[in-house]
């Protein structure tokens, strides 16, 4: 018995009989989020309608419970397969009940007439994913947020196996994203499925996907949890980031830095750096950063950003030898700025450092930073 | 369903009905002879007195085709309309009433030349050629064009050009039956038989069954192509049993009544407004009433306003329907302005 309810093999998939993707081989299993991350335009999309069996395989096959989907009746396929698209339906006087109504099809007579059970499976899944309320109110009249949720609301209807999403966030804003993919999160531990869908946020793929796979020049590159896949520059690489740099531990994104010699320098640490960093950055000041350890929160964004980066050990006090590299650095600066609240026993150096640029009379306090 | 909405679905058949009733009396009652209400019930139930030659031979036979036409050409709109996801398109709008006169008209002066009597069974069929000409050309055109008020536009001039071509063919035609013609091509309901009401009454009832066994696909459908794919239903099949249907449906009224404008677009429009809803289970049957109930209305006007001189059905139509196609699109500018 296949374990996975979707498995594909030998998948091609592409346009008429031409290959977008080869080898597009996964598995989607029940309880599992499948997250497809990749650029603009490589095929996620592409891959998703096949599953769907909205585009025939260019070669290979699709299985669902382990049958071939081309085998299989239209029918049969609602009936354990549900998406929702990319594109907003806009059908006319349609009430958000309606809409969600609609995924009953495959389940009802010749008529499309709702029993009283298919009433049931529509009320608990609006109530579900918490739309109840929107029930009498205009489909078209509804927030992009609202929208999304009412469009979950149909896919859930159809009872299916596996449910397929493309892009499903891409118009939300950051409350909705994170009350939608909370949503999955609760459907695939409540409800016997297997979750496949798009993403473009990579820090949302990176918390809520249990398996990530990675769509890069006309081919699946990788597939892995993602701790494998979130690791080093591996993302820079997959979307070929030129500008700037995605950091796969924190998963935020910081624009290239400015080369040059430093103008200003930076005494951070602990996280008090990285504001002065970015600010520096968007203004288009060179500066440095130091010193700080290698575990330093700090360190990810200065090395992104900064056009030197003085570091020492992790888990030991700053050293004589970095702080007087640091203050080489520091004395060619034309203003210093002492970004960290304070200093202790590990950053005892640093505090060698502000004392020298007060001496020189460059320190600048962090509120002064508009004057640089 | 809630029960609001059922309530209202109700009523709204009710008054739809009613209507359709008054409009049939009325159709019997007005015109060059005046009948009073009790003379007419007498020679329904009796099929005697003095009027009934009137009553059997000429207004039935012409009412029930009003209705029967009316209704048919409403339910075809609102099959295109649900087709091509546009609330303008329409068999006279995409020019397929205009090419199912071409090949209709040619029909009949070939026939007439050689001295074959045309059968009205024969006409539907002309016209169905017709219409499936421009419907084949109008998919043609939508598959390379995305944009639907470009679409329209194609219709329009297709539906010019086969005007056109008709115009010189029937002005060359040399048959006394040429006025005959000539009326028809401007559209009307006049003349008609009672076997041609038969036909007519058989094709457009049959396939009136058929499409109202398409709406639960068209109610998917209405979610968009690919919803609706998802649903289970078969696309190629679902469009090309809503183009066969629709194109029967109008094919039907050219071949009796000619062209007809505006009834297609204005009446699926009320209908919504009316019964607050899109849902093909009760548009489909709400079309079906309402058009009847339009044409008889329009029927009425035409052949009594200035009578005797009779007006061509399709002007009529298009003094009440174009003011409500209008106020529809500015209703949904507002409406897009808004969102």
């Amino acid at each position: 018995m296949d374990s996975a309810i979707l498995r594909t093999q030998g998948l091609n998939v592409g346009y008429n009989g031409q290959t977008v993707i080869a080898g597009a081989d996964f598995t989607a299993e029940t309880g599992r989020i499948l997250v497809l991350i990749g650029p603009n335009g490589a095929g996620k999309s592409t891959i998703l309608k096949t599953v769907i069996r909205q585009l025939p395989p260019v070669s290979g096959g699709v299985y669902l419970s382990g049958e071939d989907i081309a085998r299989l009746r239209a029918k049969d396929i609602a009936k354990s397969v549900s998406a929702v698209l990319t594109g907003r339906p806009n059908p006319e006087l349609m009430t958000c009940e309606d809409v969600v109504a609609t995924g009953r099809y495959p389940y009802t007579g010749r008529l499309g007439i709702l029993t009283a059970s298919d009433h049931e499976v529509v009320r608990s899944a609006m109530e579900l994913v918490r739309v109840t309320e929107l029930a009498e109110r205009d489909f078209d009249r509804i927030s992009d947020g609202q929208r999304q949720r009412v469009l979950l609301a149909r896919a859930i209807c159809q009872e299916p196996k596996l449910l397929v999403m493309d892009e499903p966030t891409s118009f939300l804003d950051i409350r909705h994203k994170l009350d939608f993919l909370h949503l999955l999160r609760q459907l695939v531990q409540e409800r016997e499925l297997a979750i496949v869908l798009s993403l473009h946020e990579l820090d949302l793929a990176q918390r809520f996907a249990d398996t990530v796979l990675c769509v890069r020049d006309g081919r699946v590159d990788r597939v892995g949890p993602p701790e494998e896949i979130f690791q080093g520059d591996y993302i820079d690489r997959l979307y070929e980031v030129e500008h700037g740099s995605y950091d796969t531990l924190l998963g935020c994104v910081e624009t290239e830095s400015q080369p040059g010699t430093p103008e200003v320098f930076v005494i951070g640490g602990g996280g008090s750096g990285i504001p002065v960093y970015r600010f520096l950055r968007r203004r288009g000041i060179p500066f440095a950063a130091g010193v700080l350890p290698e575990n330093d929160i700090d360190l990810p964004v200065a090395r992104a950003l900064a056009a030197q980066v003085i570091t020492d050990r992790a888990f030991e006090p700053v050293g004589r030898e970095a702080a007087d590299r640091a203050l080489k650095v520091l004395r060619r600066c034309r203003a210093v700025v002492c970004a960290a609240q304070g200093f202790g026993t590990m950053t005892a150096e640093n505090r060698r450092l502000r004392e020298a640029a007060e001496a020189a009379g460059t320190l600048l306090a962090p509120e002064a930073l508009e004057m640089l | 369903m809630s029960e609001k909405r059922k309530s209202r679905f109700i009523l709204c058949f009710t008054l739809l009905l009613a209507a359709l009733i008054v409009l049939l009396v009325l159709n019997v009652m007005i015109g060059s002879a005046g009948l009073s209400l009790s003379e007419v019930l007498r020679i329904l139930s009796t099929g005697k007195g003095e009027n009934a030659a009137i009553v059997w031979n000429i207004r039935m036979p012409r009412l029930l085709t009003a209705a029967l036409l009316g209704g048919a050409l409403a339910v075809s709109g609102f099959l295109l309309q649900t087709f091509f996801g546009n609330p303008i398109a329409g068999p006279f709008v995409l020019g397929i009433s205009s090419s199912a006169k071409l090949v209709v008209a040619l029909t009949m002066i070939f026939s007439l030349a050689r001295g074959i009597a045309v059968s009205s069974l024969s006409m539907i069929v002309a016209a169905f050629a017709g219409s499936m000409l421009s419907m084949g050309a109008i998919l043609l055109v939508s598959r390379r064009l995305k944009s639907m008020s470009l679409l329209i536009v194609c219709g329009i001039m297709i539906g010019y050009i086969c005007s056109a071509v008709t115009d010189i063919v029937v002005t060359f035609a040399n048959d006394s039956n040429i006025v005959n013609l000539h009326n028809w091509s401007l559209g009307s309901f006049s003349g008609m038989k009672w076997s041609g009401v038969g036909t007519a009454a058989v094709t457009v009832l049959a396939t009136l069954v058929l499409t109202f066994f398409l709406s639960k696909p068209m109610g998917a459908y209405q979610m968009g192509e690919s919803y609706a794919q998802n649903m289970g239903v078969n696309i190629r099949l679902f469009r090309i049993a809503l183009i066969l249907l629709s194109s029967i449906l109008s094919a039907c009224v050219t071949a009796f009544a000619g062209p007809i404008s505006f009834v297609g677009i204005a009446v699926p429009h009320l209908m919504k407004m009316l019964l607050k809803s899109a849902k093909p289970i009760v548009m489909i049957p709400a079309s079906f009433l309402g058009g009847g109930i339009f044409c008889l209305f329009c029927d009425l006007i035409a052949r009594t306003l200035f009578a005797p001189t009779e007006l061509s059905i399709s002007s009529v139509t298009a003094v009440f329907g174009v003011p409500v196609v209008i106020s529809m699109l500015l209703s949904r500018q507002k409406k897009k302005e808004a969102a």
